[in-house]
């Protein structure tokens, strides 16, 4: 058994939370007690009917205002995966929330609605799936039963969407025509759509091939911590430990020390205190070395035959989360893994239009939700692999120094 | 309780597996991977941490999973229990013995003390709880012991408000949470950067459900107070739940008390706790009867959810865990 992190997308029109409620009512994951206080609120609603929505959102101001503030976590277990669903907000104004839940997402649910096809909505969340580099795409044609479970809309739905998917570049994108209010293709393959010849949505989720996606070539491992327990009997032992975010390290490897350049020879390997010959992502570990040479946090250990870009000067495409706007020349700290350094934002390239794809040359600032392409100088050069590559090393967040806030998201290109 | 922590997992040394799965960790190899990574991010970002330690099933789990962090090292932070004075003695004396067999430190502060020098007024009625109580003890020792992350085993899968909560919770100088201003939490990139005065809550087993939790206790062969198990206890009838008989609480005429098979499916204080009816008395059993039930973790056993539809929030709001 192993875990699937996906991401829903989608406004509450479109019948994301319902798609959710159903995916726990149906694999039995809401309890009797949760039901009944959804119930309790749903009296309240003029339908009389129970709302599913209730159960993802979680803040009195959500419940109140009927929409989603932030990113919501809900966990869900079959007997082949255990799942874990990012639930953001699907609006233009969290952008922010989606980019967040997206960050840490192998698939992505991207709900069309039938009746409306692909929206500019769609178009942004797509986007946001392809800035992310989300590896697994589902299109789930929602509200199927408002259009007569037509195999015309669905084939006309997907003929527009290819088109989008294309442009965009993603990959490994599955459609499916569902009805998530009447549990249509969901847990179980329905009878609603006979001329449909793929599987139901739970079955796709349990099968899509995640292990795949994990790299085992580029090994990058950031120091997060020094282990030295300076006792008697353990003077001399020193480990460094952290996780093992790609690759494969074997006892013996000859490593090197980024952005320093030492070298030494790996000469044994810790998994929770039983040694080891070998560790692989997404392993944490302790790495011991042949040599006592100068490592700290934030370094990382990669192997001398496939170093990562060593720079300073980077090239990234930033999703701006601050409530104050970003210009050029403001100074913040960029943190990778467990590397933080002080860095400017040196020029806003261009300004991104998340629903059109068009590009706006040179704005003078940027504002909470938009996406940007910006050059960062850093004070010292940070080991780092290109988002697209590696999506592990790829990635950093901006920190505002004087609030502390987390203010961007850094995909490095 | 064995002598030696069992530091090292039952299961996959990967010759075991087959070639197909070989360099593939399952779900909980995962989930323990990522806690011992939130734990070591703790250890690097922060001068003065805590681990919350009650004794109760997640922070024991919590525990174990510190010392596949940091052995042979010492934990680069003391065990701390903000002791209400009405917990179960089965989880006092495991905590006591616990702390001792690893050779950790464990700071004890008791409510009951705030409650006296500071003149807090305790709450009346049949189950007066100290559970609101216990965040002004928290605080308290948060403040002394110039702590600026705590460590804790609150779980995402327990309580909608907690669904949204991040792994690094900022909390302002009175340990409030407002969840309008949390910082975005986007890869495992992990900001912990605070003021003077602000301190974070820290939460490594965010992702785990309540059956994940023992799933690992069962392939760990975690230790467990005696509580846990089915043993026979004078509990009292109320409301349709069972609320073990105690100093703690009153009873009054008609109250139906009699003595049943019970186990706890989480331990908090006893006037907040509610016993589940059980024959279990292995992990087996018990992982069986969770898979079974019909019923949430909290909405079985925690008497202090029910008040209101936004109970955690308006806690946590208020400095709570």
């Amino acid at each position: 058994m192993d875990i699937l992190r996906f991401i829903t997308a989608g406004s509450v029109d479109d019948g994301k939370s319902t798609l959710i409620g159903r995916l726990l009512y149906d694999s039995k994951s809401i309890m009797i007690d949760q039901l009944e206080a959804i119930e309790k609120q749903s009296k309240n609603r003029e339908d009389g009917e129970i709302d599913l929505a209730l159960l993802t959102d979680g803040l009195r101001a959500e419940r109140e205002q009927g929409i989603t503030i932030d990113v919501a976590y809900k966990y869900f277990t079959t007997p082949t995966r255990k799942f874990i669903i990012a639930d953001a907000p699907g609006h233009t104004q969290y952008t922010r929330n989606m980019v967040t839940g997206a960050s840490n997402s192998d698939l992505i649910i991207i709900l069309v609605d039938a009746r409306n096809g692909v929206s500019e909505q769609t178009r942004r969340h797509s986007i946001i799936a392809s800035l992310l580099n989300i590896p697994h795409v589902v299109v789930a044609i929602n509200k199927m039963d408002l259009v007569n479970n037509s195999q015309d809309v669905y084939n006309n739905i997907v003929i527009d969407y290819s088109a989008v998917a294309t442009s965009l570049g993603l990959k490994d994108i599955t459609y499916i025509p569902i009805s998530a209010i009447n549990g249509d293709n969901i847990v179980e393959k329905s009878a609603s759509f006979p001329w449909y010849d793929g599987e139901s949505l739970l079955h796709i989720l349990e099968n899509v091939a995640v292990a795949n996606d994990i790299n085992y070539v580029d090994a990058r491992f950031p120091v997060q911590y020094v282990i030295r327990p300076q006792t008697d009997d353990l003077h001399d032992y020193r480990g460094y430990a952290g996780k093992v975010i790609s690759g494969i390290y074997k006892k013996g490897d000859t490593i090197c020390v980024q952005p320093s350049g030492l070298q030494s020879v790996i000469s044994a390997i810790e998994i929770g205190g039983q040694q080891v010959e070998e560790a692989f992502a997404p392993q944490s570990v302790v790495l011991h070395l042949q040599h006592d040479i100068d490592i700290s946090r934030g370094d990382v250990i990669v192997k001398t035959d496939n170093l990562p870009t060593v720079e300073n000067e980077l090239d990234v495409l930033l999703c701006w989360m601050g409530n104050k706007p970003l210009k050029a020349g403001n100074k913040y700290l960029l943190q990778i893994n467990s590397r933080v350094v002080k860095a400017v934002v040196k020029e806003i390239e261009y300004k991104l239009d998340v629903n059109s794809l068009l590009q706006e040359p040179s704005p003078d600032q940027a504002q909470l939700n938009d996406i940007v392409k910006v050059k960062i100088k850093t004070a010292t050069p940070i080991p780092y692999d290109s988002y697209k590559k590696l999506r592990v090393n790829g990635g950093a967040i901006l920190i505002d120094e004087t609030s502390n806030v987390t203010v961007g998201a850094c995909m490095i290109q | 309780m064995s002598e030696k922590i069992n530091l090292v997992d039952s299961s996959r040394a990967s010759s075991e597996l087959g070639d197909k799965n070989y360099r593939r960790l399952d779900y909980l190899d995962q989930l323990e991977s990522e806690s011992i990574h939130i734990f070591r991010e703790v250890a690097g970002q922060f001068e003065r941490p805590a681990l919350l330690f009650s004794g109760g099933k997640d922070s024991i789990v919590l525990v174990h999973l510190a010392l596949k962090a940091f052995r042979p090292g010492k934990f680069p932070f003391p065990l701390v229990h903000i002791d209400t004075g009405h917990n179960f003695q089965e989880a006092l004396d495991f905590r006591d013995q616990f702390a001792q067999t690893i050779g950790e430190k464990l700071i004890v502060r008791n409510v009951a003390d705030t409650i006296r020098e500071k003149n807090l007024t305790e709450q009346k009625g049949k189950f007066a709880s100290r559970n609101a109580l216990q965040t002004f003890t928290l605080l308290d020792t948060i403040e002394e012991f110039k702590f600026d992350a705590c460590i804790g085993g609150a779980r995402r899968d327990e309580e909608k408000a907690r669904a949204k909560e991040r792994i690094f919770s900022v909390r302002d100088e009175f340990g409030q949470w407002d969840p309008k201003l949390q910082r975005p939490e986007l890869w495992n990139t992990y900001n912990g950067r605070i003021d003077k005065g602000e301190n974070v809550r820290v939460f490594p087993i965010s992702n785990w459900t309540e059956l994940d939790i023992w799933n690992y206790i069962r392939r760990n062969k975690i230790e467990l107070p005696s509580i846990y198990f089915s043993h026979d206890r004078e509990v009292l009838e109320y409301q349709g739940q069972l609320v073990a008989t105690s100093e703690f609480i009153q009873l009054e005429e008609g109250d139906k008390v009699s003595i049943k098979k019970v186990r706890y499916r989480t331990v908090g204080d006893m006037t907040c706790t509610a016993a589940v009816e059980s024959n279990a008395s292995n992990i087996d059993d018990i992982i069986k009867e969770i898979i079974a039930t019909k019923t949430s973790e909290r909405g079985e056993t925690r008497i202090d959810d029910r008040v209101s539809e936004a109970a955690m929030e308006d806690r946590k709001k208020g400095g709570y865990f």
